[in-house]
């Protein structure tokens, strides 16, 4: 059974990801931001789908653990078109798109092909459940390296655009979070019931929060110095900025 | 084996996504310069900030109306400001290098928190001299 704490999650998730598409179509930034604005759209079906099921079936059914696993690789694929348009935005003047999409596409099918591999070898009748979360495991850490790839693009290419960066350094946070939830989860299962469990909902309703605060707050042309967010600064500069 | 790989790598991950998305949020209150009054308000004398002064800083920001636009920056700089407590803890048993780089970016939250009272005050001055004028 979910208590207050589950359904306030779950709103304000919902909320934010419906608020994100609003802000975007409003804005008419929906097409720049195409990938993104059906990621929203389909995490919060998503969501929606997911409570219906719950009201319907009960959280210990299987079918609502088919909609919740299956929904969540589904979201998370579509989010790695949306690292892609971060690539494009990126690599923009370069024209290297084409090359981006392409290494995407191979690394998401080596994905699924390695989760595939690793879950074939257990003769269990739970081999679809037990693949699901292998998969999500692998599918968040693929979501890492790529964004971390990205990032490291951003920096090496001194990218200033406030925006990008905020949006980014956001799915970061959320893909290291889950594929940290889910690995931890793998290794210590008891962990689940009293904290793990409050991982993917927290970091699910962290994304769209951030991305809305950043489409809501942050303007398209704002622009911050990326070394100022990544550079260690020596201690002698402590009250420098107070003088600048 | 891959798991533990997967976690190792991922809450390192973590860390530098979470690091660098604060810093993003104190980087664009670092532009602004501290007004007098907000110095007096906060008992800030001379240039030197100090890390201990972020937790009264937040109080008096709290006491203030707010504008409605920088609750979320706040709590992230909070989190990323108790990060940094404990990675200065961490540093004055491993490495003083660690321990002067979070004390650091304590200062840079206090600074942060500092920006955001003078914003509001400005705000709630606005608003009162908004009311004289309709009354």
């Amino acid at each position: 059974m979910l208590g207050p704490l589950d359904y306030l999650i779950t709103a304000l998730s919902f909320l934010a990801e419906l608020y994100v598409v609003l802000c975007l179509c409003v804005s008419k930034k929906a097409i720049r931001y195409i990938s993104l604005n059906f990621y929203m759209f389909a995490a919060a079906a998503a969501t929606a789908g997911q409570v219906y099921t719950l009201q319907h079936f009960g959280i210990r059914s299987q079918m609502y653990g088919y909609v919740y696993y299956y929904t969540d690789a589904l979201l998370t694929i579509s989010l790695f078109f949306v690292i892609m348009s971060f690539y494009q935005q990126v690599f923009q003047q370069m024209g290297v798109g084409k090359y981006v999409r392409l290494a995407s596409i191979l690394l998401l099918s080596a994905t699924a092909l390695f989760s595939y591999l690793v879950v074939r070898r257990i003769p269990s009748h739970h081999l679809t459940n037990r693949f699901v979360v292998e998969m999500s495991q692998n599918l968040y850490f693929v979501g890492v390296v790529l964004t971390y790839l990205l990032w490291g693009a951003v920096v090496k290419l001194r990218e200033t655009r406030t925006r990008l960066i905020q949006l980014v350094l956001a799915l970061g946070i959320f893909f290291s979070s889950d594929a940290a939830g889910y690995a931890l989860r793998n290794l210590y299962p008891s962990l689940e019931a009293n904290f793990l469990k409050w991982v993917p909902p927290i970091a699910g309703t962290f994304l769209p929060l951030a991305w809305a605060y950043t489409f809501t707050k942050v303007s398209e042309d704002a622009r911050l110095e990326t070394a100022r967010v990544t550079r260690r600064a020596p201690a002698s500069t402590i009250a420098a900025h107070q003088h600048s | 084996m891959i798991a533990a790989l997967i976690c190792v790598v991922s809450i390192a991950a973590l860390l530098q996504f979470f690091i660098s998305y604060a810093r993003s949020i104190i980087a664009a209150y670092g532009k602004s310069a501290l007004s007098d009054q907000v110095r007096e308000v906060a008992g800030i004398s001379g240039d030197i900030l100090h890390g201990e002064q972020f937790a009264r800083l937040l109080q008096l920001v709290r006491l203030c109306p707010q504008k409605g636009d920088d609750q979320g920056d706040l709590s992230v700089v909070q989190s990323y400001y108790r990060l940094m407590g404990v990675f200065k803890a961490l540093g004055r048993a491993l490495s003083p290098t660690l321990s002067r780089w979070a004390e650091h970016e304590r200062v840079n939250c206090v600074y942060f928190a500092a920006v955001a009272l003078d914003r509001r005050i400005a705000y709630s001055r606005a608003l009162l001299a908004q009311q004289m004028a309709s009354q």
